[in-house]
């Protein structure tokens, strides 16, 4: 698909003049907060998507909420689109600027706002970053426990923006889990709380909805979050695999033993190997696959837990157990598996993540089909996952430069978020949809659903000014994307008008 | 089961006929918490019948059962499994059933340890105020394809659509439980209940009623042994978890006074709320929920729990406040709770007026 903006299919854009966008913002925050030449722009041009590329009009840099509402206010009143900004690591293109629109980049509120001990909670600004929330509480034995492998640099507004999750999800929850309230700018700058400093909070549950929903429904502005004691203990084991599917059905059994990890991760052999090669990290290069498996809590359940595990594992085919002997060595671990995208990177010229998530028992099977998907489109995949929560990260190897390679690497992947959905899975476990999947969120959801969407879209924001384009597709655009797989000779859609 | 069927199709039917001739709907399931929320008139549209356990895999930790599914059939088809709803769900009757879990989205004792009952929504079969049958969310851990709908329904009190099926995540059942009792003032007694938090201790109650602090631990045999002797105290009732659930003790059915429900910050100091409402409190969730029984007029309530930094709902009453049991809403978040209202129900037909008059 062409990933830019069109009218047809995204909805009309109504023109705006740069000078007079310009001059109004001009009168509501300070000149140097608002960057406008090319080489300004450059920069702010795509998020971690980087395959998708636009310049937007106007970049903003508020430097406080009030003159993030004044933005706001400015762009509702000439109409102009506002698509936010925390780190720019978001990897779907959810802030992919807009040509006609203003890119709000939250980045410059990055204050750790207050940290209460007593209810083990920090108000943050958007731009703090995420692993600077746990520094911050770490002398208190706290910490925050989401954690996207891009913690160092992603910011935790964006975080709440994609509803974030990490290799710690699977008991610690995801972002929506771990925050309690949230400060938020509707798109006519009107600052609302959601959520509350309680447990809950009378009325629907907003939080909830607004966590995950891409900037769509307004600027998250200022978060409260939870924090967790660190555990006392924590301990990580490999299994080793001389087969994907073993491995997979190992980590059901796992489950279905009654264990809660902290982390379950696999990787196969292309990615072991990758790892290996960059980090040093001790995985036999050999192995078809392994199963990095963290217990943590109080120490003497740990203990009993890894030996538990260790059999598990041994009875389910592993070909070896090892438990991280020390702290140094189950970072190592951990070390190879978080810097698994690089190092699969430095393989091929470009790589091509994706973000599907299955019921663990169709693992193997998914595995299966994947494999064979790659060999008919004669691109490698390397495969990288949160097992135990289902979350597929294949990451698709190919060379940009070569003519018609990003489009088979694309067709490739979209055929791979169909088999999450056919396997009863999702299209994004937690990358979010932003303008990457747009088209494929017409294979998950029927008409009625998508106009659902729609409606609690224009709940927050009638005149659909915020990230346009992104999330939720158009019905016009799910008939032209439908138009492409025309099942038994009958077109999606058939109400609507063809372009 | 027996007595397993799917009525999606019939409730759509009589939702479509109601919307034809502008009729309000009730939506009950068991009726269990009939007494919870504001007063609703209307025909009753009833998911008692929709039910069945449709799927369920251990190895998964998911369930997926219709709304009409009797909550303690669930509960005892994954504790054969091994596992439990870590949110442990209030019945207040014994015809309790999932969709009236999942629309109250209330949460029992375990809740401040383990997590509220939205916590544990992953989808969502939803009969919207169009008589359109969607689906949210789905069966798997994470999903962050389209807004989450699915966990908006968690609380929502039918307003903004019928719950025709939900998936929710489950846990393993710990190994064994412990409670442990100790008489302490109430400010003791949640700074007791704070600080073990911090400590390698397996929490997973914390109430407190009439002088007494009860913590419960969950985990490994060993490991409650050890930590029981560690922490000292008496042995405790493991009924009290229940009785403060399901509101059956002495301090529920004393008397004939509301009842309030007050959610705060978990760190609260329980004796100025006590103090505020010159009434004692049965404290839950480590502090953060306190049940206070006062004839004290509902502005006041609000007050006190808005000074603590929470709110308070009139969880029993003969009589209600003009304006509604629950803690009123600023403007900006009424304006979108009536937008969301009429995205999902545009002809206010479901369960009108229950949780806000305008919707």
């Amino acid at each position: 698909m062409s990933y830019k903006y069109d009218p047809q299919l995204d909805g009309e854009i109504r023109p705006v003049s740069r000078p007079v966008l310009l001059q109004s913002l001009t009168a509501v925050i300070p000149a140097a907060a608002i960057l406008h030449s090319e080489e300004q722009l450059k920069p702010y041009e795509c998020d971690g998507l980087s395959a998708y590329r636009v310049t937007p009009m106007l970049v903003v840099l508020p430097e406080t909420v009030e003159q993030t509402g004044a933005v706001l206010k400015v762009c509702h009143r000439l109409k102009v689109p506002v698509v936010a900004r925390g780190a720019g690591t978001g990897l779907s293109g959810g802030a992919l600027p807009l040509q006609q629109g203003v890119l709000l980049v939250l980045s410059k509120l990055n204050e750790i706002l207050h940290i209460d001990l007593e209810n083990r909670t920090a108000v943050v600004q958007p731009g703090v970053r995420n692993l600077a929330i746990s520094e911050a509480v770490a002398p208190h034995g706290l910490y925050y426990a989401p954690d996207p492998s891009s913690q160092i640099a992603c910011s935790i507004g964006g975080n709440v923006a994609e509803n974030a999750g990490g290799v710690h999800c699977l008991k610690y929850g995801l972002t929506v889990h771990n925050i309690l309230k949230l400060n938020m700018l509707t798109i006519e700058g009107e600052l609302l709380t959601i959520g509350s400093d309680a447990f809950d909070t009378p009325g629907f549950d907003l939080p909830a909805l607004v966590t995950g929903s891409e900037g769509m429904l307004g600027i998250i502005v200022e978060i409260t979050v939870k924090l967790l004691p660190r555990p006392q203990a924590a301990k990580v084991l490999m299994g080793v695999f001389d087969d994907v599917q073993k491995a997979g059905n190992a980590v059901g059994a796992i489950i279905a033993g009654g264990i809660l990890p902290a982390g379950l991760e696999m990787m196969d052999n292309l990615a072991i190997r990758a790892a290996e090669d960059f980090i040093q990290a001790g995985y036999p290069r050999e192995a078809e696959a392994i199963l990095l498996c963290e217990l943590d809590g109080i120490a003497e359940d740990v203990d009993s837990g890894v030996e538990k595990v260790g059999g598990i594992l041994r009875d389910a085919g592993a070909t070896e157990t090892r438990i991280a002997r020390d702290e140094n060595q189950r970072k190592l671990f951990w070390a190879g598996r978080k810097s698994a995208f690089p190092a699969v990177g430095r393989l091929y010229p470009d790589y091509y993540c994706m973000d599907g998530t299955i019921p663990r028992r169709q693992l193997a099977a998914v595995l299966h089909a994947m494999g064979e998907l790659s060999a008919q489109y004669q691109l490698p995949i390397a495969n990288v996952f949160h097992a135990g929560d289902g979350n597929l990260h294949p990451l698709i190897l190919f060379d940009a430069n070569k003519p018609g390679e990003l489009e088979k690497a694309e067709a490739l992947g979209g055929k791979i978020l169909q088999l999450c959905i056919e396997a009863g899975g999702t299209i994004t476990g937690e990358h979010g949809v932003g303008r990457e999947k747009i088209n494929h969120m017409c294979l998950q959801f029927n008409t009625e659903e998508i106009r659902q969407f729609h409606a609690v879209k224009r709940a927050f924001d009638r005149e659909q000014l915020l990230n346009p384009g992104k999330n939720i597709p158009t019905l016009a655009r799910c008939a032209e994307f439908g138009a492409m797989h025309v099942h038994n000779g009958e077109l999606p859609f058939p109400e609507l008008e063809r372009f | 089961m027996e007595g397993d069927q799917d009525q999606s199709r019939l409730l759509q039917n009589q939702l479509q006929q109601a919307l034809g001739e502008g009729r309000a709907l009730r939506i009950a399931g068991g009726d269990s918490k009939r007494f919870y929320g504001n007063r609703v008139d209307g025909e009753i549209l009833s998911t008692r019948q929709h039910r069945g356990i449709i799927a369920y895999e251990p190895s998964e930790l998911v369930l997926t059962a219709r709304a009409g599914t009797p909550l303690r059939d669930i509960e005892a088809a994954v504790a054969a499994s091994g596992q439990m709803l870590g949110f442990e769900p209030p019945h207040f009757g014994a015809g309790a059933t999932l969709g009236g879990a999942v629309a109250s989205g209330l949460s029992g004792p375990r809740r401040a340890y383990s997590g509220a009952l939205r916590d544990f929504v992953l989808g969502a079969k939803v009969l919207n105020g169009r008589g359109e049958i969607l689906q949210f969310g789905g069966q798997v851990m994470k999903n962050v394809a389209g807004y989450d709908i699915a966990r908006l329904m968690a609380g929502s009190l039918g307003c903004l659509g019928v719950i025709l099926e939900v998936s929710l995540k489950l846990l393993p059942r710990p190994e064994a439980e412990q409670t442990l009792c100790f008489a302490l003032n109430s400010r003791a007694a949640a700074a007791k209940a704070n600080r073990l938090l911090t400590q390698a201790v397996p929490l997973s109650g914390a109430c407190y009623s009439d002088g007494q602090l009860f913590i419960r631990l969950s985990g490994a045999g060993e490991t409650l042994a050890r930590c029981a002797q560690t922490l000292g105290g008496d042995g405790g009732d493991s009924d009290i978890w229940a009785a403060v659930k399901e509101q059956t003790g002495d301090f529920f059915s004393a008397s004939d006074l509301p009842l309030w429900r007050l959610s705060v910050p978990p760190a609260t100091d329980p004796a100025a709320l006590s103090a505020a409402a010159a009434a004692a409190t049965l404290w839950d969730w480590g502090g953060a929920l306190h049940w206070i029984k006062t004839r004290l007029a509902a502005d006041e309530m609000r007050a006190i729990a808005a000074t603590a930094g929470g709110h308070a709902t009139l969880f029993r009453s003969a009589q209600a406040p003009g304006d509604g049991v629950f803690q009123p809403l600023l403007p900006g978040l009424k304006k979108i709770h009536g937008n969301l209202k009429q995205a999902m129900d545009p002809h206010r037909l479901l369960n009108p007026g229950r949780m806000y008059a305008d919707f």
